[in-house]
Formats: C-alpha cells, sequence, structure tokens
C-alpha cells in the first residue's frame, strides 16, 4: 500500500514537471542560452563571423566611447521625464474613472485604451507626420496664433526629445492605467466610507488611502515601464533614426547600428547590450528597495 | 462647487479622450485624401481610398505582407497559448518548492533586454541555415521560436490559476480522467476568459513585432507589414495619403480583435493581476 502511494506521489510529480517542460525548455534556449552567448561574445573582436578572444578590449572601448554616453544619456533622459509623468497620468485618469457616478465611463476607457491597439511602429510613422515642419501640430498650433513660427519638432535637439517623449506617453498611458483601474476596482468601498465619516477631503483620501494601497501596481508599472524605456528602439528608429546628430539615438538603436548598419561588430554590441542588462537588474532592484523601504 | 469640480473631471477626461483618439481619425481622413490635402491639414474625409489603396499595392505586396503577417501571429498565439497555459497550469496546480524556484528562475528572464540577445539568436539561426533551411534565417519560424514562450504569459496563466476550482480537478479524477485529460476537458473550458484576454495580448504582440522580423527577414517577399510601413514612411518624397491608408490597414486587423474581444480581455486581466 505505501509503496503503491509512493509511485503515485512520484508519478504526480513526474507529470507536474511534464507540464513546465515545454516552456523551460524554450526559455533556456531563447533567453538564457543567448544571454550566455552575449556574454562570451563581449570578450571577442572582428568584423562580421570573424571574431576572436579579445580579453576586455570591448569594455576597455566602452568606457572611453562617446556615442555610448550620449545614448545612455538620451535614454535615461527619457526614463526621469517620461515615465514618472505617465504612470502619475494613469493613476489620476484611473481613479476619475472609478468613481461610480461618472457617466460615459465605457466610451473615456476605450478612447484612453485605444492608442495600445496600434503597433510601435503604425503610430510612429502617424506622429513623424504630424510633427513634422508642415505637419497638422504645427497647422495647428499657428492657426491659433499660439506659435508665430512652425517649431523644428524633428529635427531640433530638443524638440526632437520632446516629439519621442509625447509619443511615448501617448501609446502607454492607456495600457497603464488599465492596471491601475483592475486593482482600484479591488479596493473595498468601504474603507473610503469610513474615511468620508472621519471627515477626509478628496485629496486626502488619495494620499492616504488610495496611493499605500496601489504601491504593488506602482511598482509594477514602473518596473515594467523602466524597462521598456531602456528597450527603446521602434519609435527612435521611424520618428527621428536617432537624429538630429545623436540627439534622440537610444542604446537598442545603438546596438541595432553596431550589428546590422554600420560594419557588423558582433563583439562590441554585445558589450553595449550587457550594459541595458545591468541598467535594468540596478533600476529594479533600486525600486523594489524604495517600495519596500517607506512603509 | 461640486457641479464646478464635475464638469471640471468631465472636460479633463474628454480632453484626454480627444488626444488619444486624435491621431486615429487624422490618419483614416487623411487615407482618404491626396497627399497634398493632407499637407494642407485638410480634415474631412475624401474620396481617393481606393486610389491610395491601389496606389499602394502598386508599391507594394500588401496581400503577401497581410498574408505573412497572420500567419506568424496566429501560429505564434495558438503555440503561446498552449506551451504557456500548461506551465502555468503545471506550476500552481502540481506545486512544489524545487518548481517555484524553476518559475522565479524564468521570470528573471523577463529582465533580459531583446537588444542583448538579438545578436546571438541572429548568430544562432545564420548557422541553422546551411543544417535546416527551413528554420533558418528569413524563413516564418525563424520568427516564431524565440517569440513565442514568454516568461509572461506563464506567470500570467499561473496567477489566474490560484482562482481556478481545485475541487473540479478532484471530481475528474473521481470520474478517471487523465491528467492531461483533466487539463484540457476540465481546466481549458473553465478558463475561456484568461485564454481570450491571453489570445489578444500575444496576438497583438506578434502582429506588431518588429525588430526582430527586421533582422531575421531580409528578402521582401517574407516581409510583414510593420517592416513594409517602417519603408513606407522612411521615403524623401512620402505620399501621406497612400502611406496612411498602409497604416490604417495595417492597424484594422488589432483593433478589430480589440473590440470583439474587449469584455473578455478586460475580465481577464482584472482576474490575473489580482
Amino acid at each position: 500500500m505505501r509503496a503503491v502511494n509512493h509511485t503515485m506521489r512520484n508519478r504526480a510529480k513526474l507529470t507536474g514537471w511534464l507540464f513546465i517542460a515545454a516552456a523551460v525548455l524554450m526559455i533556456c534556449l531563447f533567453y538564457f542560452y543567448p544571454m550566455i552567448q552575449a556574454l562570451l561574445l563581449s570578450f571577442k573582436t572582428g568584423a562580421g563571423a570573424n571574431l576572436q578572444f579579445d580579453g576586455l578590449s570591448n569594455y576597455k572601448r566602452l568606457f572611453s566611447d562617446k556615442t555610448f554616453f550620449t545614448a545612455v544619456k538620451n535614454t535615461f533622459l527619457f526614463l526621469i521625464v517620461q515615465v514618472p509623468v505617465m504612470i502619475v497620468l494613469a493613476m489620476i485618469i484611473s481613479v476619475l474613472l472609478n468613481d461610480s457616478k461618472l457617466r460615459f465611463k465605457g466610451f473615456f476607457r476605450t478612447a484612453i485604451f485605444l492608442p495600445c491597439v496600434t503597433s510601435l511602429v503604425a503610430y510612429s510613422v502617424v506622429f513623424k507626420y504630424l510633427f513634422g515642419n508642415d505637419g497638422l501640430v504645427n497647422l495647428a498650433l499657428m492657426n491659433m496664433h499660439i506659435l508665430s513660427e512652425p517649431i523644428q519638432w524633428i529635427s531640433h535637439p530638443v524638440w526632437a526629445k520632446v516629439t519621442i517623449i509625447i509619443a511615448i506617453t501617448w501609446r502607454w498611458t492607456g495600457y497603464n492605467m488599465i492596471f491601475f483601474l483592475s486593482s482600484l476596482q479591488n479596493i473595498d468601498n468601504s474603507i473610503y466610507e469610513a474615511a468620508k465619516i472621519d471627515g477626509a477631503s478628496g485629496p486626502r483620501q488619495f494620499f492616504s488611502i488610495t496611493v499605500p494601497l496601489l504601491k504593488p501596481i506602482i511598482l509594477f508599472t514602473s518596473i515594467t515601464s523602466t524597462i521598456g524605456t531602456l528597450q527603446l528602439f521602434d519609435e527612435i528608429m521611424n520618428i527621428t533614426k536617432g537624429g538630429p546628430g545623436n540627439a534622440t539615438l537610444s542604446i537598442s538603436q545603438y546596438i541595432y547600428n553596431l550589428s546590422f548598419k554600420y560594419t557588423p561588430d558582433f563583439g562590441y554590441a554585445a558589450t553595449v547590450s550587457y550594459s541595458i542588462v545591468v541598467m535594468i537588474i540596478i533600476l529594479s532592484f533600486l525600486q523594489i528597495k524604495l517600495a519596500g523601504d517607506d512603509k | 462647487m461640486k457641479t464646478f469640480r464635475r464638469s471640471f473631471i468631465y472636460i479633463f477626461l474628454s480632453v484626454v479622450a480627444l488626444i488619444s483618439i486624435f491621431p486615429f481619425i487624422w490618419m483614416i481622413i487623411s487615407a482618404t485624401n491626396l497627399s497634398v490635402d493632407v499637407t494642407q491639414g485638410r480634415m474631412l474625409p475624401g474620396t481617393h481610398l481606393f486610389d491610395n489603396i491601389r496606389k499602394l499595392t502598386e508599391q507594394i505586396n500588401l496581400v503577401q505582407a497581410l498574408w505573412n503577417t497572420l500567419k506568424i501571429a496566429l501560429t505564434t498565439t495558438v503555440l503561446a497559448l498552449v506551451i504557456a497555459s500548461l506551465a502555468g497550469y503545471g506550476f500552481e496546480i502540481y506545486r512544489s518548492k524545487a518548481k517555484d524556484i524553476v518559475f522565479n528562475l524564468l521570470l528573471l528572464s523577463m529582465m533580459i533586454p531583446f537588444a542583448a540577445l538579438m545578436v546571438p539568436l541572429y548568430q544562432m539561426f545564420s548557422k541553422l541555415s546551411a543544417t535546416a533551411p527551413l528554420i533558418g534565417v528569413n524563413t516564418m519560424a525563424a520568427v516564431i521560436l524565440p517569440t513565442f514562450t514568454t516568461a509572461f504569459l506563464i506567470f500570467f496563466f499561473r496567477q489566474s490559476s490560484k482562482m481556478f476550482p481545485k475541487e473540479l480537478l478532484e471530481a475528474g479524477r473521481m470520474d478517471g480522467l487523465s491528467e492531461l485529460g483533466l487539463f484540457f476537458r476540465i481546466y481549458m473550458p473553465t478558463m475561456k476568459t484568461t485564454y481570450s484576454a491571453a489570445a489578444i495580448i500575444t496576438f497583438m504582440s506578434s502582429w506588431n513585432n518588429y525588430l526582430w522580423p527586421l533582422i531575421v527577414l531580409q528578402t521582401p517577399e517574407k516581409r510583414t507589414i510593420p517592416l513594409l510601413i517602417s519603408n513606407l514612411g522612411s521615403s524623401y518624397t512620402p505620399d501621406f495619403g497612400v502611406i496612411m491608408a498602409a497604416v490604417v490597414i495595417s492597424t484594422l486587423p488589432t483593433a478589430l480583435v480589440f473590440f470583439l474581444m474587449q469584455k473578455q480581455f478586460v475580465a481577464g486581466m482584472v482576474g490575473s493581476v489580482k
């Protein structure tokens, strides 16, 4: 009897492993194995397929590479300006939409989520023309006499960055809003009733009840947005191509250029790509730490 | 005071909604107009939609590209749903310490940026081109293989499995169903909303995928819609009407999938984020 039970339990264990086997295999094969390959590559130099081990020379090159630092600076600027703006905006919108007395809720929610159905390439192309020198945005602003002459949205180093930030915010705010909304719907209404009886004002309720309860979602959305921004590619490639100069070059686009646009240098490209890995690990760790500490 | 605040909320939300919708309105209107009308800021629908589509099909093989993208997106979605739901179910139902460790390791793959993978993956598929030309560079398989298993989707299914009534499984076992039978006959039909939400997410991201296909698909007849849109957008003398027609056509399938399945999507998302 005992032996039978034992084999049954072993079989159940084995079945469990069989259910997850395919997924584990695929992730090892297409994430972890290439990851190790990239690490090995980062110690090799050479053009195209002719690669030789060359110690730390790629890493030395990295620290004196001005283009790399420009790309890092750009990417962090996008990160520091765009992610907080977007998260706060998504949170405000979701709190407003969560009001049970609000009308046309379905319409507002669908409209604000709509940007998420476009491909990054499609919306980038649309934004490129909306913000062109003689694009609709300039035309409208000039007709309304807000501007006297067109802004060089795409071809001025500062405005090009602004255009990219506006574009990403347009595309992703609704996406983040959905996470806030679904988590707001799980908050028990009686907490707010109690707060109202205690005489807490709307803003007071927002900061002392809503924000603390939303903390896990704030952490989740800020980590995924950070990872997304550090990987920024499609918009840059299709709106500004990294220009003017290198004013909007992102790290991902630099890696793409090193591998597939200039003379292919896979070894150095892998080195640059590891810098993103390190940044993602450090930033995610910091965000988790920050969220855990200010309790 | 109260009505003042109310109207402020409505105005704010309306402005946000308008900004969200406006690019869609503009691209649809522009798709029906001539390039010159678009640059002059014409905001009324024109009569040139079919001309624009005809000109577009003269420049590129639109049908071929749509077909390529659809094949890739559908295959990816089916494979992704099967593999990820099996895994999510396996991790939750046959839970053990060792599996929890494996699960956490898989989650780490979400932190790996694609930029770090693209060069080794490209090398991997280039090497395969010689020995296994059917899955080497410039094939549909090369686009699909590295993208269909994601830790996010496994996580998504595992979270939803937490709410799955486990008594159903016991009842099924009593009735003599095998472990796989339980999964296909009981779990799958019960978790329809989760599958719908996962299908929308996967279909959309596969349909819209750009960077990996850009690297791995090299000949024009293999290319997907985002690659063609990107190419049209980079020409020096853009025909705005034609480009916007292409953008509208490329956006229609994902918009349609979203609108048809919106209810299940929201239900599925809510279920798994809890």
